[in-house]
């Protein structure tokens, strides 16, 4: 063992008085500010194109005040954070300010914090509000298709409960994995005290944070009626809520860019001595894997909707038909960062379930180069598929032959992540905790997923599925079963070490059991809805799709009451019960579990050095290719 | 302790299961498969169907019967704490696996593709100048799509413009989609044709209708707050019929006709956007 002590940063315990607490960089002031910058972004851009413009006079509406109000908001609230603190300190010579390290105690939670634990519970709070948000907006949209007329909400408010369904999940769970579990957890897995850019770090979650509310945000501004992917020109034409839309996707965007570059910069010069590639837990290879994806496809995301809102207010026609633009550069654009985007939430799934099988199955991870490979593949082949989207759209019909392959084959690496898996449990000795349990839940939903995939991916098939709720049951099945299992699965395996308490076990199963069953309830009809001709997005349908429609609604109610149940149980577990977690609940051989909790500020007192990869487990072999022993110790 | 042979004890099962299963999925799945067998292309996608259906129920069970037999074999027993076996990979099962899982791609591809060409699109938008298009005569019919209706001109029949799709029987129909508003897409299920509408595009789509009957159109890309009214109902009639129609639909919309812009295969769409 060397011992390595540069570089370790020890807190000042400096406690300071309560309205000094009160005053200062924090949530309050900036709120204050986010709120004082949102209205100065309103008057400046009144100034600037009051009824000047041609087509505002129609309207009450201004696009160029609102995108100002909320990105002068958004710089207020992150000054009032203390983002500024430190470059404007090194700009005037000062020196640095450390001060994100000086709290302590429950205050570190709510303003600028730099050390990645607390980052990380940030994130699985902030993040659960926001998905919280994006769950009950489902039940809307369920509750409406209870009729197979406009009855409950009317179509207006139903489109955009749709949209506002589609960008929230897809734009918040993005860093669903990455933000809460790979903040905490990266750098310990890989002996490291601190992430690469703890500031950076900080940023991406309260740019998130910032992100959320503005999306929410759009229902004082009518909505916007585009889903989630914001298809031009009915994005020109919708009213100011799309401007909502297009400044949430576009902070997401910088966030996902940010946190991927954080990460590989960790992962890539921060490994502890040792730790070779070939050691390297698989969960931070997956992390790796979806760091590239981040940081290649989120600047298109950005810079599509930044012409999208120059489109809105100055009057320029990337994506006008009627000005020499073009509504297929924007699905082009849109689909080259949107489909990197759907890996981007399914790597890390990959990489929990493949982390936490060998610990419940007592086996060494099977085939971990096949695993590596498989999640690199996907990650260079998911360049070279999006216009699957596009297959009925005309664009580049040629073209299909050659989409129709390189999407097929992406399912040759995703196959590489089943075949480590299903061996990993072959021989196992495996206990059926709840985070095993929601691995296993995976293998299956993902497989529905990739199978359905199948009828999509095949042009001639898609002819008829397109568009169509069965799409919309693939990806849930990718998406839902392949993120929120995992999500979900990460949530029981790590939080008792986040916050060293554990779950009530009881209503974690009685919650995964019944989240299973009511998904695949809800999903599993839709492909025969779908079929049947139901598109997508619509809030009145075919009378004789009613009864299954309603089944779809029930079950999906009860899916989420069984997110109710989970919440009642971390309510419980967590502020009532408080029943210590034992050091090592799962008897894993992770590193993350051999260090005290809660975790010191330093993660390590020495740099560990690394010796194995984490799956050490099992009995060896006897003699190379004789039987397996069949018992343990 | 005597282990069965849980290899072989697997793989007979799977085989048993799958020989079973599988003809049972395409014989009693085949018929309903959607689309139907009204058209041409619904035909060819039914059989598409049915074929990916036959590929895909062999790796489903593969995957849930293992499943299944590792939860009931490979279990921790109650209370204890045993390892399991350290195996770390499987270099020939590997190969395998990749060699197995590369054919059964490719050949999806493969006949994929194949389909796409032969079925001339498949009915699906196949852009302005299509790869492949049907032998024969062709009747071209125009499918706009509007913030919220489609609506049909028949280019050899002066132009008339009607609120609803009436198709001959037996010919092949040459369906021009294109949009003067926003995006849409022309889906006629039981036709078995999707075609986006994008304004400024002239999305061509090939159909043969072999049925006679009514069809459902709808749209099926989000397009505002009517998406999902844009509800309508087509019709296949005889040839014949189709003239009757199409004749009384001229001196109907006569009127009307002389007011339309003349045919073309992309309309301008309005520069400006909420001004009005």
């Amino acid at each position: 063992m060397t011992t390595t002590t540069a570089g370790a940063y020890t807190p000042q315990p400096a406690r300071r008085p309560m309205w000094r607490r009160v005053v200062g960089f924090n949530l309050l002031l900036a709120v204050v500010l986010g709120v004082g910058g949102y209205y100065l972004g309103w008057f400046i851009g009144h100034q600037i194109s009051g009824k000047s413009f041609e087509f505002q006079s129609a309207t009450d509406e201004n696009d160029v005040a609102l995108l100002l109000a909320y990105l002068f908001g958004v710089v207020g609230f992150l000054i009032g954070l203390g983002f500024a603190n430190y470059p404007v300190s090194r700009m005037l010579g000062r020196p640095a300010s450390l001060r994100e390290k000086e709290e302590e105690g429950i205050g570190r939670y709510f303003g600028l914090c730099t050390d990645h634990k607390v980052v990380g519970i940030q994130y699985l709070i902030g993040i659960g509000v926001f998905f919280f948000v994006g769950g009950v907006n489902a039940m809307l949209i369920r509750t409406e298709l209870l009729h197979s007329t406009p009855q409950f909400v009317g179509p207006n408010q139903y489109i955009s409960l749709v949209g506002m369904h589609g960008t929230m999940m897809m734009g918040m769970m993005t860093s669903g994995i990455l933000g809460p579990f790979a903040n905490y957890f990266v750098p310990i897995l890989i002996g490291a005290r601190r992430m690469a850019f703890p500031r950076i770090e900080a940023l991406t979650f309260w740019l998130l944070m910032a992100a959320g509310f503005i999306l929410t945000s759009t229902i004082f501004f009518g909505g916007f009626p585009t889903g989630w992917t914001g298809y031009e020109p009915l994005n020109d034409q919708a009213v100011m809520g799309m401007d909502s839309y297009i400044i949430f996707f576009a902070l997401v965007g910088i966030s996902m860019c940010l946190l991927g570059l954080n990460m590989m910069a960790t992962i890539l010069t921060m490994r502890a001595p040792g730790l070779t590639w070939s050691r390297l837990p698989i969960f931070v290879w997956s992390v790796l894997a979806t760091s590239v994806l981040m940081v290649l496809a989120a600047p298109m995301l950005v810079a599509t909707l930044t012409m999208a809102a120059l489109d809105r207010t100055i009057n320029t026609s990337f994506f006008l038909p009627g000005g020499g633009g073009s509504s297929y550069l924007f699905e082009n654009l849109f689909w080259f960062f949107g489909h990197p985007e759907v890996y981007i939430l399914a790597l890390p799934g990959f990489g929990i379930i493949l982390e936490l099988l060998p610990v419940f199955t007592r086996k060494p991870l099977w085939g971990y180069r096949l695993a590596v490979s498989g999640m690199l593949g996907v990650t260079l082949l998911s360049f070279f598929v999006w216009q699957h989207h596009l297959f009925v759209s005309g664009i580049n019909a040629d073209l299909r032959p050659f989409y129709m392959l390189s999407t097929e084959i992406i399912s040759i690496p995703t196959g590489f992540i089943f075949l480590c898996a299903m061996g990993t449990l072959w021989k196992a000795r495996s206990s059926f905790s709840v985070p095993m349990l929601f691995c296993l839940a995976w293998v299956f939903n993902f497989l529905i997923g990739g199978l359905s995939g199948v009828f999509v991916s095949d042009a001639p098939s898609d002819t008829s599925t397109h568009g169509s709720f069965f799409t919309m049951a693939h990806f849930h099945y990718t998406i839902m079963g392949g993120l929120i299992f995992t999500f979900f699965a990460a949530i029981y395996y790590w939080v008792p070490k986040m916050t060293g308490l554990r779950f009530n076990e009881r209503l974690a199963k009685i919650h995964f059991w019944l989240m299973f069953i009511a998904f695949n309830s809800t999903f599993m009809p839709l492909f025969v809805i779908g079929m049947k001709g139901q598109p997508r997005r619509v809030s009145e349908y075919a009378s004789n799709l009613h009864a299954l429609n309603v089944w779809v609604s029930v079950s999906a109610f009860v899916l989420g009451f069984s997110m109710l149940i989970f919440i009642a149980n971390t309510v419980y577990s967590m502020i009532f019960a408080r029943i210590a977690s034992e050091q090592n609940p799962w008897r894993s051989k992770s590193i993350e579990w051999q260090i005290p909790h809660p975790v010191p500020v330093n993660n390590f007192e020495q740099i560990p050095v690394f010796e194995s990869d984490p799956y050490d487990y099992g009995v060896p072999l006897r003699v190379a290719g004789a039987q397996p022993a069949s018992a343990g110790t | 302790m005597n282990e069965p042979n849980h290899a072989r004890r697997f793989g007979a099962i799977w085989l048993v299961a799958t020989v079973i299963a599988t003809p049972l999925v395409i014989l009693l799945l085949a018929p309903i498969l959607p689309p139907g067998k009204s058209t041409e292309q619904a035909a060819g996608q039914a059989t598409d169907n049915t074929v990916l259906l036959g590929m895909a129920t062999p790796v489903l069970l593969l995957v849930v019967i293992y499943l299944i037999y590792s939860t009931i074999y490979f279990r921790q027993a109650r209370g204890a704490v045993l390892e399991g076996p350290a195996i770390r990979g499987d270099a020939r099962l590997q190969t395998t696996w990749i060699v197995i899982t590369s054919l059964l791609v490719l050949s999806l591809a493969s006949y994929g593709t194949v389909r796409l060409l032969s079925d001339n699109g498949a009915g699906s938008g196949s852009g302005p100048s299509p790869l492949t298009v049907p032998k024969g005569p062709k009747l071209p019919v125009q499918v706009i799509g509007q913030q919220w209706a489609f609506t049909y001109r028949y280019p050899t029949y002066g132009g008339v413009e009607v609120p609803h799709l009436v198709l001959p029987e037996g010919e092949t129909i040459e369906l021009h989609v294109t949009s003067i508003d926003v995006i849409h897409s022309f889906w006629a299920r039981q036709l078995a044709v999707k075609a986006d509408a994008n304004p400024q595009i002239d999305n061509i789509a090939f159909v043969k209708a072999t049925h006679l009957g009514t069809f459902e159109v709808r749209c099926a890309e989000l397009c505002g707050i009517w998406h999902g009214e844009m509800f309508d109902h087509g019709r296949v009639v005889t040839m014949p019929e189709f003239e009757t129609w199409i004749h009384q639909a001229q001196a109907t919309y006569a009127p009307a006709t002389k007011l339309l812009p003349p045919y073309s295969t992309t309309y301008l769409p309005k520069p400006s956007r909420r001004a009005e």
